[in-house]
């Protein structure tokens, strides 16, 4: 699955150390494979949001968060649960690094921007360039930068995460040229 | 060019001469973990998309039961059966079914899996526990878990490295729970972001395989790619008849490069609690005994092998738990309650009026067995603390030792152990 490469949604803000606890809380593991479902319970966990928030969401938002986004634990759901309530991509000001790796796995769309991250407010109006880059500011009228990734991990995401390059790398073993 | 310990290791295994920080690098595993919550999407993962049909290795992967195991309810038993028949259909040879393995974290040290010198992932975030033992692990996703059971490799960024040096020798009750808290205290939960956390210095030479073991667990809560420490006499103990394989210890260059190096005089950290809502809101001690607690528990891949359960039974031996609190007791594996039993531990904390269950993550990723409701106040020898982590999000949890878990048990407030135990602990 590629994703296209701009993002028009409205920003959800959230603060530093957003934790996966947050993010998805560990009694809806139990609907691992289910994405539809963890999309349900999305951010669920942040204080305040007890009554559910992905009902809210429309299809292209952009979540925002602040420094460290989806520290804590290894699960992958965490980016699925968010890509599951319709989310486009997610902006912060620094990622947790096993949220990074499973995002760049899964081909799931990230931008690390402090400058983006410290400007918008919830509800401005986005558009997200990921070939370019750049976060426009509707709302604002302001434009910000990504941080650029390394070129392996711009490819992963390119390809559409971590499944279609193991797949190319299987076949190649198979087809005996080692 | 002179390396770190994890610049060794990352650069041996993917065929380097050398690495430097920054690196992104494809490295070969030495050994790979997954459980119950994560088996089940890499399963799939690896075989319905990426289409392999077996792991490059079954004699180098453990599967475990542990988070939601036994069963907590029917979406957990069928989780459950996905792992088992995963195991079977593979031919995994680290099997590790309920009733016969535990935590993971725990049971990958005790069976001697993870070894110095090698290069380890697991599919849990606290995988990061086995560089006590000299190698570097880390924690994946289950994507990340596919392609290493499909490949035996996986893509990494060679970290930096920071160097926490403690000096001198640790006070009276003062464990190795309380250096990390301190130190992740000190940094903050972001503070080692994505970076290696190399532990040296006098002070862990006093400190058994266990200490450090729950030192390393707690890297991912200082946000770091791993912890690591060197190949002692004590590990080489630890090792010698539970090894598996044969082993290449490495060392850190005298002149290898650091981030940035902290020095931590042991002697002076005091018994030191993390407050709520996160492992970085430290206090001493003093600063929050008295506070009333609805629960405690003595559980986790952090804190419950045996040696913590022996400073919790010294502690709390002929002594109760005081009305208004429970205490519940979660082995962190089968070996530990076994030795739990012979040693006569389990009868102090039953007859104390504890809990004691069956080896589980449990009640420290709010899955059973202690789930903590609104507002309640929990004393936990566990690892992380941020809303929501053992329950409701409006429950408090302070994250401490086992000795003032025990003793805080006893009185129903945070309570500093020498107020309970009969005797000091000893070393």
């Amino acid at each position: 699955m590629t994703t296209s490469t701009v993002l028009r949604g409205r920003a959800w803000t959230f603060g530093d150390n957003v934790d996966t606890d947050q993010i998805i809380p560990a009694k809806y593991a139990i609907y691992s494979l289910d994405e539809k479902k963890l999309g349900e319970h999305a951010m669920e966990g942040v204080p305040g949001n007890e009554g559910g928030w992905s009902g809210q969401v429309a299809a292209g938002d952009i979540v925002v968060g602040g420094s460290n986004f989806g520290c804590g634990s290894s699960r992958e759901i965490a980016p699925i649960a968010i890509r599951g309530a319709g989310i486009s991509c997610v902006i912060a000001d620094s990622f947790a690094r096993i949220f990074f790796r499973n995002a760049i796995n899964l081909g799931y769309p990230i931008l690390q921007s402090p400058q983006a991250a410290e400007a918008i407010e919830a509800g401005d109006e986005l558009e997200v360039d990921l070939q370019e880059g750049v976060i426009r500011n509707f709302t604002k009228g302001d434009e910000y930068r990504a941080e650029p990734f390394p070129e392996f991990m711009t490819e992963l995401m390119r390809m559409g995460g971590l499944v279609p390059w193991v797949r190319q790398r299987l076949e190649e073993r198979e087809g005996g040229g080692d | 060019m002179a390396m770190t310990m994890t610049e060794k290791i990352l650069a041996r295994a993917s065929g380097r001469e050398e690495v430097r920080p920054g690196d992104l690098v494809m490295a070969k595993v030495d050994f790979a973990m997954g459980h119950d919550l994560t088996i089940p999407p890499a399963g799939r993962i690896m075989r319905d998309q990426m289409g392999a049909q077996k792991v490059w290795d079954p004699e180098r992967v453990a599967v475990v039961q542990d988070h939601f195991q036994p069963a907590k309810d029917a979406a957990s038993a069928t989780l459950g059966r996905m792992t088992r028949e995963f195991a079977r259909d593979m031919g995994i040879k680290w099997y590790f079914e309920v009733g016969q393995g535990g935590i993971c974290h725990t049971v990958l040290p005790e069976r001697g899996l993870v070894l110095p010198g090698e290069l380890v992932v697991g599919a849990d975030s606290h995988s990061c526990t086995y560089g006590a033992l000299n190698n570097f692990a880390t924690g994946i996703g289950s994507t990340d878990l596919a392609c290493v059971l499909a490949l035996g490799e996986l893509w990494f960024r060679v970290p930096e490295s920071l160097r926490f040096v403690y000096h001198n020798r640790l006070g009276e009750w003062v464990e190795g729970k309380d250096l990390i808290l301190h130190v992740i205290g000190t940094i903050g939960v972001d503070g080692a972001r994505s970076r290696a956390m190399e532990h040296t210095g006098e002070a862990l030479r006093h400190l058994d395989m266990e200490a450090r073991l729950t030192m390393t667990n707690m890297a991912i809560e200082a946000g770091a790619k791993n912890g690591i420490m060197a190949c002692d006499g004590v590990t080489e103990e630890y090792l010698r008849d539970r090894a598996q394989r044969p082993y290449q210890a490495v060392e850190s260059d005298p002149d290898a490069t650091y981030e940035r190096t902290f020095e931590i005089d042991a002697e002076q950290v005091p018994i030191t609690l993390a407050r709520p809502m996160s492992p970085d809101n430290m206090a001493s001690i003093d600063e929050v005994a008295g506070t009333r607690l609805d629960q405690v528990f003595i559980g986790s891949c952090t804190n419950s092998r045996i040696t913590d359960l022996r400073r919790a039974a010294k502690v709390i031996e002929g002594r109760k738990v005081a009305p208004g609190v429970r205490l519940i007791i979660t082995p962190s594996s089968h070996e530990v309650a076994r030795q739990a039993e012979r040693e006569g531990l389990i009868r102090t904390f039953l007859d104390a009026g504890a809990a004691w269950t069956t080896a589980t993550c449990g009640a420290c990723l709010g899955g059973h067995m202690g789930v903590l409701g609104e507002g309640e106040v929990c004393l936990s020898t566990t690892n992380r603390n941020f809303p929501g982590r053992m329950g409701d999000p409006k429950a408090l949890v302070y994250l401490a030792n086992p000795a003032v878990a025990a003793a805080s048990a006893v009185t129903g407030v945070i309570t500093h152990p020498r107020e309970v135990a009969r005797e000091p602990l000893g070393v």
